[in-house]
C-alpha cells in the first residue's frame, strides 16, 4: 500500500497536466497532395526553355573546352551526354559530301556510312576495352571518343577552305599538316581519358584501336577530293 | 615429406607439355604448396580441391565461366596483356621449325583481340594502300581525277573476315572428324585455330603497305615471301597433327592450307593492286584508255 501511494505520488504531478492547453499541437496529419520536391532533382517544368537548352549547351560547349586543353580532368567522364558526339558526326558527314559524285562507285564515303563508321567504331572501340577490363563505363567511352573527334571535324572545315583556293600540291601539303596534327590531338585527348581506366599491361591494347579509328577517319578527310 | 617433388617449382613447357599428353593429369596449386609448408596439409588440401579444380581449368584454359550470352564468357577471350600479344605477333612472323605456334605461344589461352584487330588493321591497310597505289600509277596524267573508292573498304572487310572465319571452322571440322583412333595429340579447338589463322595473316599488314612501290616483281617477290612466312608457321602447328594420318592425307591437308593462303595473298594483290599490270607503258596514248578500263573493271 505504502508503495502504492509512493508510486502514484510520483506521477502525482502529472495528473492535471492538460495536454489541450499547456502543450500546445497543432499540424496536420493528412498528407499532403504535391509533395514539394526538396532534393536535388529539381523540376525543369516549371523554368522557361530557353533555361533548359542553355544549361544542356554550356554543359556540351563546357567538354568542348575539357577536349580543347586535355588535362585529366573528371567532368568529361562524370557528366556524360551523346548530344556532342552527334552534333560533331552530323557536321563531319555533311561537310565530307558534295565530294567527287560525278561517279556513284568511286567517289567518296556516303553520310550512311561515315555516321556507320564513327558510331560503330566507337561502339567496337567500346566493347573492346570493357572486354579487357576496363573500368569506364559504356557511355562514358562513347561520350570521350565522339567529343575527341572534334580537333579532326575543325580539320574537315579548314581542309574545306584550303580547297576553295585550289587543289594543287601546296594544299595537299596544307591538309596534309593539319590533317596530321589534328588526327594526333583527337588521340592524345582521348587517351588521356581513356587509358587511365585499365591497368598497366594492357593500356596499349586499349590505345592502339583508337590510333586506328582516328586515322581513318583523318584518311576520310585527307582524301576528300571536291567536284570539279 | 613425400609430396615435395610434387610441390616444386616446374618449368612451364614441361606443364603444358604433359597436359597436352594427358588434360586429366593433376596439377598442383600454388595454394597448396604453401599451405602444406604451413604444415596442416591434409585439412587445407581438402579444403583448397575446388581451388584445384579452377586451377586446372584455369592451366587448360578452355572453360569460359557463363553462357554464350554472358559478357564474362566473351571476356575470358580477351585475357591478354601487351607483352603477350607482342610475344605471339612476333612468333607469327618468324616461324622456326619444331616451334607450335599453339603449343608454345599460345600455351592453352587463345584470344580473340588478336585476331581481330589483324584483320580490321589489314582491311584497312589494303583498301588505303591499294588507293595509294592506284593514285601514285597515274600521277602524271592531267585527266587522271582521283576517287578515294570507298567501297574497296567494303569488299576487303567481307573477304578477310569471311576467310578468317570460315577457312579455320573448315580446317577444324576436318582435322577433328579425321581424328585418329590412337591419336596422342589432342586436336586444337576451334578458339586456337582460328587464333592461329589471325595472327598468320599478320605479315600481310607490312607486306600490304609495301605493295604500294610500283615494281611488279618486287611486289611478286613480297607475295611469295610473305605466302611462305605465313603459310610455314600454320604447316609447323598443323604438321603435329595430321602426322597421325596417312602420308596422303596429311600432305593433302598441308598443301590445301597453303593453296588457300596463297590465294588469298594473290586475290588482295589483283583485285586492289591491278593498276600494276598497266604500269608497264608511259606511252600517254594508251593511259587514257587504261584509265577507262581501270574504271570499267570496277
Amino acid at each position: 500500500m505504502a508503495e502504492a501511494d509512493g508510486s502514484s505520488r510520483a506521477f502525482l504531478g502529472l495528473s492535471d497536466v492538460s495536454i489541450s492547453e499547456d502543450i500546445p499541437v497543432e499540424g496536420d496529419i493528412s498528407m499532403p497532395p504535391t509533395s514539394s520536391s526538396q532534393d536535388d532533382g529539381f523540376s525543369t517544368l516549371d523554368e522557361p526553355v530557353k533555361d533548359t537548352v542553355l544549361r544542356d549547351l554550356k554543359a556540351v560547349g563546357n567538354k568542348f573546352v575539357h577536349v580543347l586543353y586535355p588535362k585529366k580532368s573528371k567532368a568529361l567522364l562524370r557528366d556524360w551526354d551523346l548530344w556532342g558526339p552527334l552534333l560533331l558526326c552530323v557536321t563531319l558527314a555533311l561537310l565530307l559530301q558534295g565530294g567527287s559524285v560525278d561517279s556513284k562507285d568511286d567517289g567518296g564515303p556516303q553520310f550512311a556510312e561515315v555516321f556507320v563508321i564513327i558510331w560503330f567504331g566507337s561502339l567496337i572501340i567500346t566493347l573492346n576495352s570493357k572486354l579487357l577490363g576496363g573500368t569506364i563505363s559504356f557511355f562514358q567511352s562513347l561520350c570521350v571518343l565522339g567529343y575527341c573527334i572534334m580537333p579532326l571535324t575543325v580539320a574537315m572545315v579548314v581542309c574545306r577552305i584550303v580547297l576553295l583556293g585550289g587543289s594543287g600540291t601546296v594544299s595537299f601539303v596544307v591538309r596534309l599538316v593539319v590533317v596530321c596534327a589534328s588526327f594526333g590531338w583527337s588521340t592524345f585527348a582521348s587517351t588521356a581519358f581513356l587509358a587511365d581506366s585499365q591497368p598497366q599491361n594492357r593500356k596499349a591494347l586499349v590505345v592502339y584501336p583508337v590510333f586506328l579509328f582516328y586515322f581513318v577517319i583523318g584518311w576520310m578527310i585527307l582524301t576528300f577530293a571536291p567536284a570539279q | 615429406m613425400d609430396n615435395t617433388d610434387e610441390l616444386k617449382f616446374q618449368d612451364f613447357e614441361e606443364v603444358s607439355n604433359l597436359l597436352s599428353f594427358d588434360p586429366n593429369a593433376p596439377t598442383v596449386a600454388v595454394s597448396d604448396s604453401l599451405a602444406s609448408l604451413s604444415g596442416e596439409e591434409d585439412v587445407k588440401l581438402d579444403l583448397n580441391e575446388d581451388e584445384e579444380g579452377l586451377e586446372n581449368s584455369k592451366l587448360l584454359g578452355e572453360t569460359p565461366t557463363g553462357g554464350f550470352w554472358t559478357f564474362d564468357y566473351y571476356q575470358s577471350f580477351f585475357n591478354v596483356e601487351t607483352a603477350q600479344v607482342m610475344d605471339r605477333l612476333k612468333g607469327s612472323v618468324m616461324p622456326i621449325p619444331g616451334r607450335n605456334f599453339v603449343k608454345y605461344y599460345l600455351r592453352n589461352k587463345p584470344d580473340l583481340y588478336g585476331p581481330f584487330w589483324i584483320c580490321v588493321t589489314l582491311v584497312f591497310s589494303v583498301a588505303i594502300s591499294g588507293n595509294l597505289s592506284t593514285f601514285l600509277s597515274q600521277f602524271g596524267d592531267q585527266t587522271y581525277h582521283y576517287r578515294p573508292q570507298f567501297h574497296r573498304v567494303t569488299i576487303a572487310a567481307i573477304v578477310i573476315f569471311m576467310y578468317a572465319s570460315l577457312v579455320p571452322l573448315c580446317a577444324w571440322g576436318f582435322l577433328t572428324w579425321r581424328r585418329g583412333p590412337e591419336g596422342h595429340m589432342r586436336c586444337y579447338t576451334f578458339l586456337e585455330t582460328v587464333c592461329v589463322y589471325g595472327y598468320s595473316l599478320f605479315i600481310f599488314i607490312p607486306t600490304s603497305l609495301l605493295w604500294i612501290i610500283p615494281l611488279e616483281w618486287l611486289r611478286w617477290l613480297l607475295i611469295l615471301v610473305s605466302t611462305v612466312v605465313s603459310g610455314s608457321v600454320l604447316v609447323f602447328t598443323f604438321l603435329p597433327v595430321v602426322r597421325d594420318h596417312t602420308k596422303v592425307t596429311a600432305a593433302t591437308t598441308l598443301l590445301t592450307i597453303l593453296v588457300l593462303h596463297s590465294l588469298l595473298a594473290i586475290g588482295c594483290k589483283m583485285y586492289f593492286f591491278h593498276t600494276a599490270v598497266h604500269m608497264a607503258t608511259p606511252a600517254t596514248t594508251t593511259l587514257p584508255m587504261m584509265t577507262t578500263q581501270v574504271t570499267q573493271a570496277h
